[in-house]
């Protein structure tokens, strides 16, 4: 017998294997970024934001499955000294995680802050600002996250704190916020890394006061079926510095989208991206900077490496808004495209409202140089190892954007590994 | 050591031939220099010889101590000794100098089935040999050719072929752009790997690098044929009165 038809909406369908967490201090927040869900819809592939990146598998209202992958690569970061949050398919592991308490920094857990707490004023606030273009996936993350650390900076960290994403459950749904508050002249450094989930919908929202630094190093990786979709939206106050890296290997769906909002005169905030990716995997940037302030500083640096039918997309806009003169902005996003299958698509942006702004954005899809290549193996150098020199040449000036050379020693490390393992 | 037998080549693009019919062999110990008008074929020999794409040989053969170059890849053929200067070098930004030939030096060593070279060591060869070349620790650092002059490129391939310790160097045109000084510091780091054991092939349009390299052979090439050979005194000849008077005599 023929099913009934029904009028299937997929917002509903979504929000119907949710529960809303009970924490007190945060539900106005969540009850109100609901709100928001319904009012936007989540994603279709009819919307414009996403006409490169189909949002059905992040929508859809289970995680598809994402088998675990097995290397023999350490964890990254490992012989470094930092605090260690560990997460398990987005569930909060105290056992495997540091001892949340250094000095500079307080940490509490999401799911377990007292009543009332100093993030209510931020949690979901950055995210409901962050929506010149809707981002309905974030506002989902809001409403629902089950987990995540509320981090308030109030001088220079001792060391820098590493969330560690764990997967171990082929269909584990996490949903995770962070909330970061660096305070004047405070400064922390946060590295994440590891798969997390078969799907994962991260949100962090960072707020950097005057003066303050906040240094965000991230490598994705590993498992290569996951899927992710994850927003950091930042306030930047007066002389601030906000400094974001993600490395990207493997993934067969990833969206990473970063919404600066630069509030203070004379702040600096680059964000930037290397991604290597091979047959199914497809990888997005999206990324918007709003200038409000004089004399600001903005870099959007991102290079992917794409083999065997992978797919690249960057969407990077640059709104310099009225009064925001001297601003400073550079945009720059290319792609090595390593055969014919592979495709870079690309939506360059600025919409500049101030008189007296220097901005630039550029765009562009290469091949290997062949010259280059040709003079790399004439002095013996064989044609895999050329290639990944060239590959890593090319990446380098998003790897360069990260500041402390131990870190981006130990990430140039892992795109070595990876371009090694999948040299065509 | 190298032999060129009848070497055909044609353009894989067009229909082109290029090289009709080289014969050549340069023996261990020797210094062959080859001279020839602008598009008579020396760098497409030259590149043929190391395995650059975009050429056809249609007939003939080359080999170093036997061994057929011409079914090898490039880095095979480097690997069994053979090493090219280029006309013009390669610029390639984001790759470090010193990375590079440390990655080539190493590579061969593998491949020859040899122990790597340790870093230190690399260190302290390169820094040695880079000094006579007057090349300092900034161009070691800086991206392979990026930036440098016309001469410091040329400087550069000789530092590549002093640590590759090719047997057999062929040098294109790496004369061509020199001023007298740059030419010396070119001409010694050559004379200093004169050996017994190593074959020289010196592509070049002026007696000058010779009067410093002292060929033992000079072959002319015009229209893709080696057309005359003699001794040093070949190249003096074409000093003084050009190609016109041999080109004519051959013709
Ligand atoms: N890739 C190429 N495409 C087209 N023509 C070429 C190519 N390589 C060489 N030629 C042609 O072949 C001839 C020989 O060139 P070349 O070997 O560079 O001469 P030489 O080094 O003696 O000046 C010239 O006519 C040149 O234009
Ligand atoms: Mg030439």
């Amino acid at each position: 017998m023929a099913e009934p038809a029904t009028q299937s909406n997929p917002t509903e369908d979504r929000l119907a294997t949710l529960t809303m967490p009970q924490n007190g201090w945060a539900d106005a927040a969540r009850k109100a970024a609901l709100a928001r869900v319904r009012e936007m819809g989540l994603p279709g592939r009819r919307d414009e934001y996403w006409k490169f990146t189909r949002p059905d598998s992040l929508t859809q209202p289970d995680a598809p499955k994402a088998s675990l992958f097995h290397n023999d690569e350490g964890p990254l970061f490992d012989d470094m000294d930092r605090l260690k949050i560990v997460f398990v398919d987005g569930i909060f592991d105290a056992e495997k995680s540091d001892d949340l308490t250094m000095s500079g920094v307080r940490i509490d857990r999401l799911a377990t802050s007292a009543d009332i707490h100093w993030a209510a004023d931020l949690y979901g606030s950055l995210e409901a600002d962050g929506h010149y273009v809707q981002r309905p996936l974030a506002a989902l993350n809001t409403a629902f996250a089950t987990d995540g650390v509320l981090i308030h900076v109030t001088d220079k960290a001792e060391k820098p704190i590493n969330f560690i994403y764990l997967h171990e459950n082929e269909t584990s749904d996490a949903i995770l916020h962070h909330v970061v508050k660096v305070d004047a002249g405070a400064e922390l450094t946060l590295l994440e890394t590891g798969p997390a989930a078969a799907r994962f919908n991260k949100s962090m929202e960072v707020d950097v006061a005057d003066g303050a630094t906040f240094h965000h190093v991230r490598a994705q990786g590993r498992d290569h079926e996951r899927r992710a979709i994850t927003h950091i939206f930042t306030r930047l106050g007066t002389e601030s510095t906000f400094k974001s890296f993600t490395l990207t290997v493997n993934g067969r769906l990833t969206r990473n989208e970063c919404v600066i909002d630069i509030q203070g005169d004379d702040a600096v905030a680059h964000v930037a991206g290397a991604c290597v990716g091979d047959g199914d995997f497809h990888h997005d940037d999206t990324v918007f900077v709003t200038h409000d302030a004089l004399r600001c500083e903005s870099r959007q640096v991102f290079k992917k490496v794409l083999r065997n039918g992978a797919v690249g997309v960057f969407q990077g806009k640059i709104l310099v808004k009225q009064g925001a003169q001297k601003t400073d902005g550079y945009q720059i996003s290319q792609s090595l495209l390593l055969d014919d299958d592979s495709q870079f698509l690309a939506k360059p942006e600025l919409e500049i409202y101030a008189d007296d702004v220097a901005c630039s954005h550029g765009s562009t899809s290469g091949a290997i140089d062949e010259e280059a290549l040709f003079y790399l193996r004439s002095r013996g150098v064989p044609a895999g190892i050329a290639t990944d020199l060239l590959t890593l040449a090319f990446l380098a000036e998003a790897v360069e954007e990260i500041e402390d050379e131990a870190l981006r020693d130990a990430l140039v490390e892992r795109l070595e590994g990876w371009l090694e393992r999948h040299r065509g | 050591m190298l032999n060129i037998k009848d070497l055909h080549v044609q353009l894989e693009e067009e229909d082109k031939q290029i090289l009709k019919g080289v014969d050549l062999t340069v023996e261990a110990g020797k210094v062959h220099a080859i001279m020839g008008p602008n598009g008579s074929g020396k760098s497409t020999l030259s590149y043929v010889l190391s395995g650059r794409d975009g050429y056809e040989v249609t007939s003939g053969e080359a080999t170093l101590d036997g061994e057929d170059l011409l079914d090898m890849e490039p880095e095979e053929r480097a690997a069994a000794g053979l090493f090219l200067a280029f006309q013009y070098p390669v610029e390639i930004p984001g790759v470090g100098n010193m990375t590079f030939l440390r990655t080539a030096v190493n590579a061969q060593r593998k491949a020859r089935g040899q122990d790597e070279m340790s870093a230190a060591d690399f260190l302290k060869v390169i820094r040695a040999k880079a000094k006579d070349l007057k090349i300092d620790a900034d161009m070691l650092k800086r991206p392979v050719n990026v930036g440098f002059s016309g001469g410091e490129k040329k400087r550069n391939e000789i530092l590549q072929m002093a640590m590759l310790e090719p047997k057999m160097c062929i040098l294109d045109e790496t004369d061509s752009g020199l001023d007298v000084d740059a030419m010396k510091l070119v001409a010694d780091g050559v004379n200093a790997l004169r050996d017994a054991g190593r074959g020289f092939l010196v592509i070049t349009h002026y007696q000058r690098l010779l009067d410093h390299i002292k060929p033992d052979v000079v072959h002319i090439m015009a229209d893709g044929k080696i057309v005359k050979t003699g001794g040093p005194e070949l190249a003096l000849e074409v000093e003084n009165n050009g190609y016109a008077d041999i080109l004519a005599e051959v013709a």
